[in-house]
């Protein structure tokens, strides 16, 4: 599975990552990344059809709770924090393409 | 003085609260413009518990067996009403509407929060150079890195700015950055210590633990932070047993297995592969039986670590987003506004990890990459369980190296990753281990042999870690 990344393959991934690299970020990641994924490429002889993957480092088994009402985190201090917040909730810019 | 000694005097009134605190905010301002190990000194706030913990004394009271001890904060801790950074842009000027539950027991135990401590963006790093706010220096040679991604916790303690400190080590950011700057660093069994409050980073992974400069302060800190907590649906629901009770009852006969693997790998520094060998010799004139022994799959570790980290980062970090707290750049649209938020918020390694934990889960890769790394997880697991046949615990070395000069590997990332071949195993199995210091380097740079124990056997762990303090040359 060898990886030949392209600039192609990084815009790709960038978008789905949700970050707006620029050109020579660009160039740099595709670089790190073809090393990196040559380096992990050692992974892949190993023959491993018969070992499960890790869930959980420790044999936890589900974990519940009481249904009890609790006090959350203060709605005011919380808003307090964001860039841009009204009316009690936060507030971004458009979503949808209409104006 | 080590943090026992501290609060013995402060809880029998021979020392008072506020004295001690004045002490290390004076070191903290005679040298940390060199070092930069804090990003927020918490002056005031530490006089404020001072004067608490005073007046508790003063009417008879027990503040705790920390009581007094000021304790440094890896800026990945919440601290309620205190900046909260990460190393990073993307959070600064962040005030956490809560604490942390490791920084609660701590102060519950009589601790005194005392700063902020350098790290690593997001703990991303392994020498505490990626820090958005500029690096930290080691204090036993300022021209060199106290590692990270805990550097400037490790560098607190090594500095004598605090006792205690706390960091975090999903891949070796308390132990590495311990061997380094000569302090005693642990990383506990996944799930011991709460991580409610901990900025994820890779969260099957992370896990909070002490510095100390002592074996017996480290047991200290550990049993006052660890314990399940509602708050960390992962912590352990019986904990882990108490550490400092059995400290001093010695290694008769606890078969130790030196791992050729975390000893002789490409890589090791010759002195530190000496300073293994030296501690396993310590360990059997104590009484300990030494086994030497292989465990091959422990060679993949690094590579299933740098796939399932990032896998697990790039999902954490999509929650800085510009829309709940932090660093917003406005955009038109909200997708924009995103994407252009985290392109300047975050630094060079912190995007090479989101990117690579993206396209390693990404459609078509996703088998290929990150499911074979939870195999290659699971193999490791097995293979130190097998082990147990053979030893109770086990030792290698902490870090293959002493401390580097600054700059010395920021050109390659692989070369930094490689700082952490000797303890990403513990953290890919959920089991606990410890840096020790154990003599150093032609250099006088100091060098920390690691102890590793079966998950919850932290009694034992410490047992070892204390004949090795004894013992160290």
């Amino acid at each position: 599975m060898s990886a030949r990344i392209t600039r192609a393959d990084v815009e790709h991934v960038a978008r789905l990552a949700r970050l707006a690299l620029t050109d020579d970020e660009i160039e740099g990641l595709r670089a790190d990344l073809a090393r990196i994924l040559e380096y992990e490429d050692t992974l892949a002889g190993l023959d491993l059809a018969d070992v499960p993957a890790t869930a959980h480092p420790l044999a936890l088994s589900n974990v519940l709770r009481d249904d009890e009402r609790v006090s959350s985190l203060d709605r005011d201090e919380v808003l307090a924090a964001a860039p841009d917040h009204e009316d009690g909730r936060f507030r971004v810019p458009r979503i949808l393409d209409e104006a | 003085m080590s943090a026992s000694d501290l609060a013995a005097l402060v809880r029998s009134g021979s020392r008072t609260a506020a004295d001690v605190v004045d002490e290390h905010l004076g070191a903290i301002d005679d040298r940390d413009g060199e070092i930069g190990a804090f990003l927020h000194v918490m002056a005031d706030g530490a006089r404020a518990a001072a004067a608490e913990i005073d007046a508790v004394v003063a009417r008879g009271g027990d503040p705790g067996p920390l009581a007094a001890v000021p304790i440094a904060l890896k800026d990945n801790l919440c601290t309620r009403g205190i900046p909260t950074t990460c190393g990073s842009k993307i959070l600064d000027g962040w005030r956490p509407p809560y604490t942390s539950t490791a920084v609660e027991r701590a102060v519950a135990a009589g601790a005194i929060p005392i700063g902020k401590t350098n790290l690593d963006e997001f703990a991303m790093g392994s020498s505490t150079e990626n820090s958005a706010f500029g690096p930290t220096r080691n204090p036993r040679d300022p021209s060199r890195v106290p590692g990270g991604s805990s550097g400037g916790s490790s560098a607190s303690v090594a500095a004598g700015f605090a006792p205690l400190a706390l960091g975090s080590d999903t891949g070796g950011s308390i132990r590495q950055p311990a061997a380094l700057c000569g302090v005693v660093g642990v990383k506990p069994t996944y799930g011991a210590v709460s991580r409610y409050g901990l900025v994820a980073f890779a969260s099957s992974l992370d896990q909070i633990g002490p510095f100390a400069t002592t074996v017996a302060d480290a047991a200290l800190l550990l049993d006052a932070i660890s314990g399940h907590d509602p708050r960390d649906s992962t912590s352990l629901s019986d904990g882990i047993p108490a550490v400092t009770p059995s400290l001093d009852d010695g290694v008769d006969g606890v078969r130790v297995g030196v791992v050729a693997e975390l000893t002789q790998a490409d890589g090791i520094q010759p002195r530190v592969r000496e300073a293994v060998g030296a501690a396993a010799v310590a360990l059997e004139k104590a009484g300990a039986e030494i086994v030497e022994m292989s465990l091959p799959s422990v060679v993949h570790a690094l590579a299933a670590y740098y796939l399932i980290a990032p896998a697990e980062a790039s999902s954490n970090l999509a929650r800085y987003d510009g829309v709940r707290y932090g660093l917003r750049v406005e955009a038109e649209d909200v997708e924009t506004m995103n994407a252009r938020t985290r392109d300047a918020g975050f630094g060079a390694e912190v995007k090479r990890r989101i990117m690579l934990g993206t396209y390693a889960l990404s459609a078509g890769y996703y088998d290929a990459y990150y499911a074979q790394a939870q195999r290659v997880r699971t193999l490791i697991a097995r293979e130190f369980a097998a082990s147990c046949d053979r030893c109770d615990v086990w030792i290698g070395a902490t870090s293959p190296t002493t401390a580097f000069e600054l700059g010395a590997k920021t050109q390659d990332p692989l070369t930094m990753y490689l700082n952490d071949v000797c303890t990403i195993p513990s953290n890919l199995t959920g089991a606990p281990a410890m840096s020790v210091p154990f003599g150093a380097d032609g250099d006088d740079l100091p060098i920390g042999v690691q102890v590793l124990a079966q998950a919850r056997a932290e009694p034992l762990m410490f047992r070892v870690a204390r004949v090795l303090e004894e013992s160290s040359p």
